[in-house]
């Protein structure tokens, strides 16, 4: 009251005094009235507690994964100088947001075997999209070939982003066999394919062969853009950089980050150092002061919307900050050993669930591929049904139904075993499937 | 010379290096329980497995991670040290509580492709948000996917897209001009070019609205597919002939996209949907309250009308009949997915945390907190800086460097001079449309002492520029680092550690 009398004004209602009458709220919002902190708590813990997801032994993948995260990385990320920060607009007092990144972009570059890599995108599957739109803009060149192992959804995302940017998507079948699509994607490349699209491990669990692809596509002068959900795989598998790839996306949610419903998450993009420029999103680069300090800012900003405006190389305008910040503290409190054990862990454990199951009568491994830590079991019944029974029955989710995303496999299911699943929760979902 | 300044704060600053640089080889800082089942070889070929043992990767002891951490966080400036002003981006207060809610394990250990049947909670949190801001808004229809503004507004104009192609069939492919006021932010024009448009430029008259002629002019042509337009828009003043302005849209055949980024201005007061605004991205890091992060998660729903609902991405979340929730995909008219899962989760438990807790008449309080502060803050320095425009701000307000310009003082020397009072600069050269913008947003999470003190350092620095302006052009001189050498980084960016041969 004092402060509007200050200003010479009678009520707060003539604060708004600049909205034509007709067009204020004459009533109060029909919203719920105010909750205490101990009422909202137990509100949300009800809530909370109507997810039977989230309290059972799991096994699924598919995107999303469960992995090991050490106490230190919510710790700080509960620091208020990170959470409650802006974008670093203002170098001299956002070096602690800026080195953070500066160091994400390098561990991704280390992690895919690239030269350069973004401060992060929304998450995998829209960092795969502006992939796809970056390989239009490098090449000129409008088809765009994607292998149909990729993950479902985040095929339907790149459908979106593409569908008014005169982009042609065609899709190559994996093979029925080897779960692969490799092959498929070599052939199906020509003098006006912009990129071949692949996931690796793709999502049956299976590893593609990037160095050929690599080799396929540069042959025809198109780039070979390479997804990963499961990052984990970075710790085994030879990286796409080593392998030949242009662009590579990841998903970075294996790495420290919660699986909380499917986000936030955050989406790693790292490229050639000749497309820097064509890159979308923020870049954090080195810089010096007049005396010779060290410190880092955002660069290359010409290329971002809020200079170019509808040339920029995206629309984005934040990155995952405090997301990509839980991924640098988790790797590098992991480190170098760490990542390496716990993806060794993710094959062996993995390796060693797939011979339990197959020893089992009526299960089987229907590709050949090799995999990392996913894998598709064909049963002995529906999958949804076996998959629903086990988690009502025995609490435990077995992975996910095929069906629900491809119509002709209703027997298949995606395994998907980490470090976190113990032995004897493996043998439980041995025990279990042998009931069934 | 700068003791004598009342700061909120002084800048802490140890130093730090990179992690790579502080590296040991053979230093661990974690331990993963013994591998519990027998090894075997597995069958990955030996050409698809890693050869470089990741070297260069940091080799570091749990507590030089932390220490890491803590120094580094240090250097930064976050709203829970002080008054963080920037305009356009509403930096409020991020509730602990909130925070709190999002860690439940109910829902942090959700897998998304879990059976909608063991995600009941999950799905309610999402229909309940869905059900507050479709109030708040004015507008029925509502996805929650978008995971940021900008991602909010490409839905929204891909929407559009979807409508005029199903109106209009082939037709629609004359209409394909966005029109975007001159002050708009850059993601407009840019979102509008993913969905495939052209952008026209609306000129603003000279008290800061959108000139109706213009419209009408561009209107006149017919190809137009609609209009962005945001409001409050961002000189901070409210578009009072919105209602007209939709008609105008509305007549000639398009619709009309209204950037959310200002809604802090509105809530509980006015309703978009009430205006004539036929879609909407709203931004729960900014309204709702959900951290910034130093530059993300965000979440930004898309809320549209009745009309338009059936092109939402999917899949929608609904209430059957017997109160569960489900996941509906069967939308033929949706324009897909934006992205995997249902968005950015952990945002919305936030921000409908933050609906809970303020109450139907604790969000009308928060907007008038805003406003009046604005207001207050606007008053405070008009004797000091040019206010370019005569109009009464809603929740921010921009400034000009006109009259320090004069002395060579310009709006990045104000910006840099207000770190060494102890606050964060306010949103700077922007809008595009004043020259030397300085656009302030104090939003309700501040006092009326700490505005004071906002105030009187805005003044002790108008004064410096005649007095001194020196001082105000080598600032700030108390930080860990000073200005950096932004276009020289550009020159030759260097993104990335790599090791010295």
């Amino acid at each position: 009251m004092e402060m509007l009398e200050a200003m010479g004004l009678g009520s707060a209602e003539e604060l708004f005094d600049s909205i034509p009458h007709d067009l204020r709220l004459q009533r109060p919002l029909n919203t719920p009235a105010a909750l205490s902190e101990i009422e909202l708590l137990e509100r949300f813990e009800q809530m909370g507690a109507r997810n039977a997801g989230a309290r059972r032994i799991s096994f699924m993948g598919g995107g999303a994964y469960s992995h090991y995260i050490p106490t230190i990385v919510d710790h700080i990320l509960s620091r208020s100088e990170f959470f409650t920060a802006y974008t670093p607009y203002q170098p001299e007092i956002s070096q602690g947001t800026l080195q953070t990144i500066f160091e994400f972009q390098t561990l991704v570059c280390q992690l895919t075997g690239m030269e350069v890599a973004n401060a992060s995108m929304y998450d995998g599957s829209t960092a795969l999209a502006e992939a796809v739109l970056m390989a239009e803009r490098v090449t000129k060149r409008s088809k765009v070939i994607a292998s149909s192992a990729a993950h479902p959804q985040y095929l339907e995302v790149v459908r979106t982003y593409v569908q008014h940017a005169g982009i042609h998507l065609e899709l190559a079948n994996f093979d029925e066999h080897t779960g692969q699509s490799w092959q498929a994607l070599a052939a199906a490349i020509d003098d006006s394919t912009a990129a071949l699209v692949v996931q690796s491990p793709n999502f049956f669990g299976c590893i593609e062969d990037l160095a050929a692809l690599a080799d396929a596509a540069h042959a025809k002068g198109a780039l070979l853009v390479v997804a990963v959900t499961e990052a984990m795989s970075l710790g085994l598998l030879k990286s796409p950089g080593a392998c030949g790839a242009d662009i590579v996306v990841a998903e970075g949610q294996s790495f420290g980050v919660p699986l909380s419903f499917g986000g936030p998450y955050v989406g790693l993009f790292a490229t050639r150092e000749k497309y820097a420029r064509q890159i979308p999103g923020r870049l954090v680069g080195e810089a010096y002061d007049k005396n010779g300090r060290r410190g880092f800012v955002l660069t290359l900003a010409t290329r971002e919307q809020h200079i170019r405006r509808e040339k920029a190389t995206s629309n984005i305008c934040t990155n995952e900050g405090l997301i990509a910040l839980a991924a640098t503290v988790y790797l590098e409190t992991m480190g170098r050993r760490g990542v390496q054990e716990a993806a060794q862990q993710c094959a062996q454990k993995a390796a060693y669930a797939a011979r339990a199951i197959t020893a089992l009568q009526g299960f089987t491994l229907p590709f050949t591929g090799p995999f990392f830590n996913e894998f598709v079991v064909r049963g002995p019944a529906k999958a949804v049904d076996l998959l629903a029974r086990l988690g009502k029955e025995k609490t435990i989710d077995a992975g996910l139904a095929l069906s629900r995303f491809i119509s002709d496999r209703p027997n298949d299911f995606l395994v998907c075993v980490t470090e976190t699943n113990s032995r004897a929760q493996i043998e439980a979902l041995v025990a279990a499937l042998s009931t069934i | 010379m700068t003791t004598a300044i009342t700061k909120v704060t002084t800048h802490i600053s140890p130093n730090e290096q990179l992690i790579f640089e502080r590296s040991q080889t053979g230093r661990i800082g974690y331990r993963l329980p013994a591998l519990d089942v027998d090894q075997a070889d597995l069958n990955i070929p030996a050409e698809f497995r890693r050869d470089d043992d990741l070297e260069g990767m940091p080799e570091v002891s749990e507590v030089d991670v932390i220490r890491h951490f803590v120094r580094m966080s240090t250097w930064n400036y976050s709203i829970d040290i002080g008054m963080y002003p920037l305009g356009s981006c509403t930096m409020k207060y991020n509730s602990r509580l909130n925070e709190r809610v999002a860690r439940i394990a109910g829902f942090a250990n959700l897998h998304p492709l879990s059976d909608e049947q063991d995600a009941q909670g999950a799905l309610q949190v999402i229909y309940e948000l869905q059900q507050h801001l479709a109030e708040i808004t004015g507008l029925p229809g509502i996805s929650l996917q978008p995971a940021a503004g900008a991602h909010g507004e490409m839905t929204g104009i891909m929407i559009i897209r979807a409508f005029l192609d199903a109106r209009d069939g082939a037709d629609a492919s004359h209409r394909r001009t966005m029109l975007i006021p001159d002050s708009a932010h850059g993601t407009n024009p840019a979102s509008a070019h993913l969905s495939g448009f052209s952008v026209k430029t609306i000129r603003s008259t000279a008290e800061g609205l959108t000139d109706l002629d213009h419209l009408r002019e561009l209107c006149a042509h017919g190809e137009v597919a609609g209009l962005m337009l945001t409001n409050p828009n961002t000189l901070g003043l409210f578009e009072r002939n919105i209602k007209q302005i939709c008609e105008i849209v509305h007549e000639a055949g398009g619709l009309v996209y209204m950037d959310g980024a200002n809604m802090n201005a509105l809530v509980g007061v006015a309703r978009p949907g009430d205006m004539g605004v036929d879609v909407i991205h709203l931004n729960l890091h900014k309204t709702f309250s959900t951290p910034h992060g130093g530059g993300g998660p965000g979440c930004g729903p898309c809320c549209c009308t009745k009309e338009l609902e059936p092109f939402l991405p999917v899949p929608r979340i609904i209430k059957s009949s017997d109160s569960s929730f489900a996941l509906d995909y069967d939308q033929p008219r949706s324009i897909g997915r934006v992205k995997a899962f249902f968005g950015n989760y952990g945002m919305m438990l936030r921000a409908l945390a933050y609906t809970l807790t303020h109450g139907n008449d604790g969000l009308r309080e928060a907007t008038e907190a805003a406003v009046l502060n604005a207001r207050y803050v606007a008053a405070g320095l008009v004797e000091d800086y040019d206010k370019p425009f005569a109009g009464s701000p809603m929740h921010e307000v921009v400034f000009t460097d006109k009259r320090q310009s004069r002395k060579g003082v310009h709006t990045l020397d104000i910006a840099k001079r207000l770190i060494d009072y102890g606050f964060h600069p306010m949103t700077i050269y922007f809008p595009l449309i004043v020259q030397g913008a300085m656009l302030i947003e104090p939003t309700e999470s501040v006092g009326r002492q700490e505005l004071d003190q906002f105030i009187a350092a805005m003044k002790s620095i108008a004064s410096e520029a005649v007095e001194n302006p020196e001082l105000v052009l080598n600032a700030p001189h108390d930080t860990r680092i000073g200005r950096l050498d932004e276009a020289a980084a550009a020159r030759k960016p260097v993104l990335r550690w790599k090791p010295s041969v």
